[in-house]
């Protein structure tokens, strides 16, 4: 364990000094979605929510902005959708339409 | 029995954990470890599936839960006015188990080592961790109320804000009343658990009332000195639907009860109920709040937002109801749910000893049912704000439904078998 330690201490120093971008933020982000619409964008069948999971990018971007700019008319999804960034709108896309 | 399955698990974790550290800093390297989660309510189970689902198997996961199956607060309401029933809120642990490969123990952590990094079972033994996740939820504060601070009180005046014997027992009550009989619900100062849970009981009670016992009343003593979420929504409903069997009474906290007369006193006055529901004011749930670890107001656990470890004590992370919220943050099992995500993607990272994601968001939404069938919600999204370390609410985003509907009646169901899902299925 002390080990494991050591290599985590070094790691994390190494890490913290990039300021990069986590690599799943994409997973991360599309998470914060899935207490409605299902783990990974499956919803439960039957249960009136929409699934995301395997829709292709631009069809979801697309739906997205239209909830945002007020085009759609929408119960949620317009005040969701302004609560994030159009890059991890963008982000969240790229996740769901990489599900199966 | 138990006892060498437990020994036999515990080597095989440490093993795991050895294996992650040949892995070393470059790309590639995988998480490892064991992590106890205790408490399998919205954020413990969320965080024990995360946990197992985006390392791939690679962090054991101990569950440790009381009870022996989840049971939801969310639409508890319902079964209290008899439209739903206790099966409908109930789920079980078992996919998380035999799909998810969480090891669930049906105990209770009765201490938390922090320095030792192990946990003392009710059953007997012990259990060490690498990093542990406290998700209990909240206890009450009876001595706050002293005529409720006994068994036999607690027996006879129903809180029902955990989800379980006490929900049936507050549905037999008001079963069992006369027509022309008084509910009355008390609402502790806030912050309190699902601010607008308490207002949705006295509406879905009303509507029982209209249909069942058109006589009787709903009145709310809430401490407050106002409606304390959706306010505009909720006393709207109230004009329209229940003019004549609600009534709301701001700033009237109950100091102590009479329990033989079902009496809730007041400071200035007392108010007599047929069925008396007092929700006590209450804290982070006692393992918790006695670990030793920094809690504010001697009440809520402060956490960092990066990872929501405890500020005070490293390895023991804390979520959901009880931790000290960031601005303008509920107590929901929406929440606890994301809180769960964000620990889960923290903690991996961590024990494969890369940085937290710096910029964590989470969101939150409340359903309502102002009777059984129309609903109306609340909605809010907060993003990291390196400045003051805090997820803070974005400004222009969230909000709360146009008006009441049979629409999102269906939605609130919807999120209730999804969120259930995301959690255990
Ligand atoms: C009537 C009502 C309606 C609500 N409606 C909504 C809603 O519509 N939407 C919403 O988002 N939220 C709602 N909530 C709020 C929601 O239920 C809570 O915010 C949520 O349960 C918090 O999750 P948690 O994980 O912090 O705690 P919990 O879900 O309470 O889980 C804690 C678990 O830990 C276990 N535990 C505690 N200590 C130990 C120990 N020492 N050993 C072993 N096990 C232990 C407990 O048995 C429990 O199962 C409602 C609440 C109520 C009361
Ligand atoms: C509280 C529940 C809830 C959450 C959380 C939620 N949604 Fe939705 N979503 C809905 C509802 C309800 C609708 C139907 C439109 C409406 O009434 O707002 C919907 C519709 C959609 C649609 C259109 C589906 C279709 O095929 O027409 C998309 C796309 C979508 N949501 C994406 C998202 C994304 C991305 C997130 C996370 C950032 C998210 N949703 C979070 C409830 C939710």
């Amino acid at each position: 364990m002390k080990r494991l330690t050591a290599i985590a201490a070094v790691c994390l120093l190494a890490s913290a000094g990039a300021h990069a971008a986590d690599p799943n933020l994409g997973r991360n982000l599309a998470a914060t979605c899935a207490n409605c619409h299902g783990t990974n964008g499956k919803a439960v069948p039957g249960g009136g929510m929409d699934s995301l999971a395997g829709e292709s990018k631009a069809k979801l971007l697309q739906k997205l902005a239209d909830f945002k700019s007020g085009d759609k008319p929408a119960s949620i999804m317009h005040q969701i959708t302004k609560g994030y960034t159009d890059e991890q709108l963008s982000l969240i896309a790229d996740y769901y339409a990489a599900q199966k | 029995m138990m006892l060498m399955k437990r020994r036999d698990f515990l080597k095989a974790a440490a093993a795991a954990g050895a294996m992650a550290s040949l892995y070393g800093c470059a790309g590639g390297n995988k998480a490892g470890g064991h992590v106890v989660v205790v408490g399998g309510g919205f954020g413990g189970a969320t965080v024990a599936k995360y946990l197992r689902m985006w390392s791939e198997g690679s962090v054991q996961v101990t569950l440790i839960e009381r009870n022996p199956a989840f049971v939801s607060c969310p639409i508890s309401n319902l079964v209290i006015a008899g439209t739903k029933s206790m099966e409908d809120i109930t789920v079980s642990y078992d996919n998380l188990k035999s799909k998810w490969g969480v090891r669930v123990l049906q105990d209770d952590v009765l201490a938390v080592d922090t320095a030792k990094r192990s946990v003392k079972l009710a059953k007997g033994g012990e259990m060490s961790y690498d990093r542990i996740v406290l998700s209990p939820g909240i206890d009450f504060m009876f001595d706050q109320i002293p005529g409720l601070n006994n068994a036999a009180a607690q027996e006879k005046i129903m809180h029902a804000w955990k989800a379980g014997p006490q929900t049936v027992t507050l549905r037999k009550q008001l079963e069992a009343m006369k027509d022309g009989g008084t509910f009355a619900i008390a609402i502790p100062k806030a912050p309190y658990r699902c601010p607008p849970g308490p207002y949705e009981r006295a509406c879905v009670v009303a509507d029982y009332f209209k249909k069942n016992k058109p006589k009787s009343k709903v009145v709310i003593l809430d401490a407050n000195e106002d409606v304390q979420s959706k306010k505009g929504l909720f006393v709207k409903a109230w004009n329209d639907l229940y003019k004549d069997t609600i009534e709301y009474r701001p700033n009237s906290e109950v100091k102590d009860i009479e329990v033989a007369s079902n009496t809730a006193i007041l400071e200035f006055d007392k108010f007599k109920a047929d069925v008396l529901n007092v929700i006590p004011p209450h804290r982070a749930g006692n393992i918790a709040a006695q670990s030793g670890i920094k809690l504010i107001n001697n009440r809520w656990v402060d956490v960092d937002w990066l990872t929501m470890e405890s500020t005070s004590t490293p390895g023991v992370h804390v979520i959901g109801d009880a931790i000290f919220p960031a601005p303008t943050m509920p107590k929901s099992g929406h929440m606890a749910n994301q809180h769960g995500k964000l620990t889960a993607a923290a903690i991996i990272n961590l024990l494969a000893g890369q940085a937290p994601n710096p910029t964590p968001v989470v969101m939150n939404t409340c359903y309502s049912f102002v009777d059984a069938k129309n609903a109306i919600h609340v909605a809010s999204i907060h993003q990291y704000d390196a400045a003051t370390k805090l997820v803070q609410p974005v400004k222009g985003a969230g909000g709360v439904s146009a008006a009441r509907n049979e629409l999102e009646g269906k939605a609130a169901m919807g999120w209730a078998k999804n969120i259930w899902a995301d959690m255990l299925a």
